[in-house]
C-alpha cells in the first residue's frame, strides 16, 4: 500500500465510522449541527495524529504487557492538552462539546489505531495513517452533523436554506441521530459495494 | 533497538518514566493556559453583563444575596455610569423548573427595576423549542411576549395561561414559566436587597445622628 | 425524595444510551442476543458503582486539595483501566462461575464510554459519596433496560424481512433511533 493510499483509506474504504462503527459516542452526541461535529472531529483528528507519533517513537522501549496503560497515559495526557487549550481559546466550542472531550479518551478509535498500527509501523506511516483517519472521522461527523443541521433547521453551518419553520425538529434531538447515521451507513455501504 | 523484555523491573520503570513525562509535560500546559482559562471564563461573562444592561462606564464590586425563595445564592454586579451614577444591575440568576432542569441567566434590570434585557447563560431545553427562549421574550416588534422595558412591579410576570401579561413560547409553557421564574426571582431579590441597604443606611444615618 | 428524582431522571428521562449517548459501542456491539446483553449489563453495573466510589475518593481527597484537576482525565482513566484488571483478576480467583458469565465482557469495559462518563458526570453535577453511589447504580440499569430492550428488538429484526441496503447496522440504528424517540415521551418526568 503506498502512502497516498494509506491516506485516503480513512475517507471512504475503511471510515470509521461509516465502515468500521468505531467511536460511535462522540458521532452520535455532538453532531446536532456541522460546526459541533467539525470541531469534534479536528480535536480527535490532534489526538489521534500525535498519539500514533509519539507511540510510534517509543515502541520499542515499552514492555509489551504494559503497552496499553502506557498508551492510555500517553493518550489521556494529549486529551487534556486539547482540553486545556480548547477552554482557553475557544470557550464556546469546549462548552457546546461539553463531556465528549474528555471522552476522546475512550475513543476506540485512538487506541484502536495506535495498537493495531502505530505500534507495528513507522513514524513517516503511523502519522499519516493517523491523519488520515482522523480526516476521515472530521468528514464523518460533518456530514452526519451537516444533515441533521439541515433537515432540523434549514440551515449548514448556520447559513440559512430554508426556513427555519420547516425544519423537522426531531432530527436535531436524541432520536434524529440514530436515524441519519443509519441512512447515512445504507448509502455509504451502498457506495462502497458500486 | 530491540523490545524490553517484560520483567517486573522494565514494566515499573517505563510504566513510571511515561506517567512522569506525561504529567511534567501537563504541568506546563496547563501553567501556560491557566491565565488564558480564567480570563476566557471572564470575558465570557462580561460580554453577558455588556449584552443586558445600557451602556455603562465601569463595573462596581459584585456581590452574592441569598434569595427569600433559593438556596443558591444570586450574584449582583451594579453597572455605573460616567457621573458615578448607577446605570443598572445585572443579576446573575436560576430556575430549577425548566423542561430538562437547571436554567441559569443573566438578567438586567435598570435602577427602577424595569428589566433592561436577558441572556441565556446555560441551559439544556429542548432545540427548536424551549431553546427559543433566547431571542422570544426580547422581540420588541411583539409587545405581548416582551418583556424588556417592563418591569414586574407594573407588569404581571406570569404566563398568559396563567392570568399573567407575558405570551408563552408556542408548545413550551413550562420553558416559559421557568423563565419568567428565574427573572421574577432575580427581581425580588434585587428588590429586598435595595430595601435592606436602604434600611441599613438609615440605621447609619441614624446612628450618626445620636 | 431527592434519591428518587436522581434514579428516574438517570434510567428514564436523560437515558444514558438513549440521551446522552454513552456506552453505544457496547450497546450496538453485544445487543444480537438477550442472554449477551443481560452479562453486559451485569459487568457494566459492577464495574460503574466502583468506579464510581473510587474516582470520587480520588478527586475529593487528591485531586481538589492538590490542586490538580486539570489530572482529572488521566487520573480517572486509569483508575478504571486497573479496576477492570482488577475486578478480572479477584473474580477469577473468589468466583469462577461469575467470572464465567461476564468474564468476556470486563475487557471492553475500558473503553465503555458510560464509565468514564458518568465518573466525570458526578464530579460536575457535585454529588455527594452516596448520590454518586445511586448516581451510578441510576445509570447502569438505564444502560442495562436500553440494551436489553435492544436486543429483544434485534432478535425479532432477524425474522423480518428487512431491505436489502438497510441491513445489518443500519436498521439497527433506525430501530435505536425508535426506541430513542420513545424514550422522548419521558422527557420533562422530572
Amino acid at each position: 500500500m503506498n502512502q497516498m493510499q494509506n491516506f485516503t483509506k480513512g475517507f471512504i474504504k475503511e471510515n470509521p465510522v461509516f465502515v468500521l462503527l468505531l467511536g460511535m459516542c462522540p458521532t452520535l452526541g455532538v453532531t446536532s449541527s456541522a460546526i459541533n461535529g467539525l470541531g469534534m472531529g479536528l480535536a480527535t483528528t490532534f489526538v489521534l495524529l500525535m498519539s500514533n507519533i509519539v507511540i510510534s517513537v517509543i515502541k520499542n522501549v515499552i514492555p509489551s504487557k504494559v503497552k496499553i496503560p502506557s498508551f492510555i497515559v500517553v493518550i489521556a495526557s494529549l486529551v487534556t492538552v486539547v482540553e486545556l487549550v480548547m477552554q482557553a481559546y475557544l470557550p464556546a466550542l469546549y462548552k457546546s462539546l461539553g463531556l465528549f472531550i474528555p471522552l476522546i479518551v475512550v475513543n476506540c478509535i485512538v487506541l484502536g489505531r495506535a495498537e493495531a498500527f502505530a505500534s507495528k509501523n513507522t513514524i513517516a506511516t503511523s502519522a499519516i495513517d493517523g491523519l488520515g483517519m482522523g480526516l476521515g472521522f472530521s468528514f464523518a461527523l460533518t456530514l452526519l452533523g451537516a444533515a441533521r443541521e439541515f433537515l432540523g433547521s434549514g440551515k449548514i453551518f448556520n447559513l440559512t436554506i430554508f426556513p427555519e419553520d420547516y425544519g423537522m425538529l426531531l432530527f436535531v434531538l436524541a432520536p434524529g441521530a440514530f436515524l441519519v447515521l443509519g441512512y447515512l451507513i445504507a448509502i455509504i455501504n451502498r457506495l462502497n459495494k458500486a | 533497538m530491540a523490545q524490553k523484555e517484560s520483567t517486573f523491573t522494565n514494566m515499573t520503570v517505563t510504566l513510571f518514566l511515561v506517567t512522569l513525562i506525561a504529567a511534567t509535560i501537563l504541568g506546563f500546559i496547563h501553567d501556560l493556559t491557566k491565565e488564558d482559562i480564567a480570563l476566557a471564563k471572564m470575558k465570557a461573562q462580561k460580554e453577558a453583563i455588556e449584552s443586558v444592561l445600557p451602556a455603562f462606564e465601569n463595573l462596581g464590586d459584585s456581590y452574592k444575596v441569598l434569595p427569600a425563595d433559593g438556596a443558591d445564592s444570586l450574584e449582583f454586579f451594579p453597572a455605573y455610569g460616567a457621573d458615578e451614577q448607577l446605570v443598572g444591575v445585572a443579576v446573575k440568576t436560576y430556575t430549577k423548573n425548566g423542561f430538562s432542569g437547571l436554567i441559569t441567566l443573566m438578567a438586567g434590570f435598570s435602577p427602577d427595576g424595569a428589566v433592561t434585557g436577558y441572556e441565556i447563560l446555560e441551559h439544556k431545553e429542548t432545540p427548536g423549542l424551549g431553546a427559543k427562549m433566547d431571542k422570544w421574550f426580547k422581540d420588541e416588534s411583539k409587545p405581548k411576549q416582551n418583556i424588556i422595558g417592563k418591569s414586574p412591579a407594573t407588569t404581571k410576570f406570569e404566563v398568559s395561561k396563567d392570568g399573567g401579561e407575558v405570551d408563552a413560547i408556542t408548545a413550551s409553557t413550562i420553558t416559559s414559566r421557568a423563565f419568567l421564574d428565574a427573572v421574577k426571582r432575580a427581581y425580588n431579590t434585587y428588590n429586598q436587597n435595595q430595601e435592606l441597604e436602604k434600611t441599613a443606611d438609615n440605621q447609619t444615618k441614624e446612628g450618626g445622628q445620636s | 425524595m431527592e434519591y428518587i428524582f436522581i434514579i428516574i431522571a438517570a434510567i428514564f428521562v436523560n437515558n444514558i444510551v438513549l440521551n446522552q449517548f454513552l456506552g453505544i459501542c457496547p450497546f450496538l456491539g453485544v445487543s444480537k442476543k438477550l442472554s449477551t446483553a443481560v452479562g453486559m449489563t451485569g459487568a457494566v453495573t459492577f464495574v460503574m458503582v466502583i468506579a464510581t466510589i473510587v474516582t470520587y475518593l480520588i478527586q475529593n481527597y487528591i485531586l481538589n486539595p492538590l490542586n490538580l484537576v486539570f489530572l482529572q482525565t488521566i487520573f480517572f482513566i486509569l483508575v478504571i483501566a486497573s479496576l477492570v484488571q482488577l475486578v478480572e483478576i479477584i473474580l477469577k480467583k473468589v468466583s469462577p462461575s461469575l467470572y464465567q458469565a461476564l468474564g468476556v465482557f470486563l475487557p471492553l469495559i475500558t473503553t465503555n464510554c458510560a464509565i468514564l462518563g458518568v465518573a466525570i458526570l458526578t464530579y460536575q453535577k457535585e454529588f455527594n459519596l452516596m448520590e454518586g453511589v445511586v448516581f451510578a447504580i441510576a445509570n447502569a440499569i438505564g444502560f442495562g433496560l436500553a440494551l436489553v430492550l435492544f436486543a429483544g428488538l434485534r432478535e425479532h429484526l432477524d425474522l423480518m424481512n428487512i431491505p436489502k441496503g438497510l441491513k445489518g447496522t443500519p436498521i439497527a440504528l433506525i430501530v435505536a433511533g425508535i426506541l430513542a424517540m420513545a424514550f422522548m415521551g419521558f422527557s420533562g418526568l422530572v
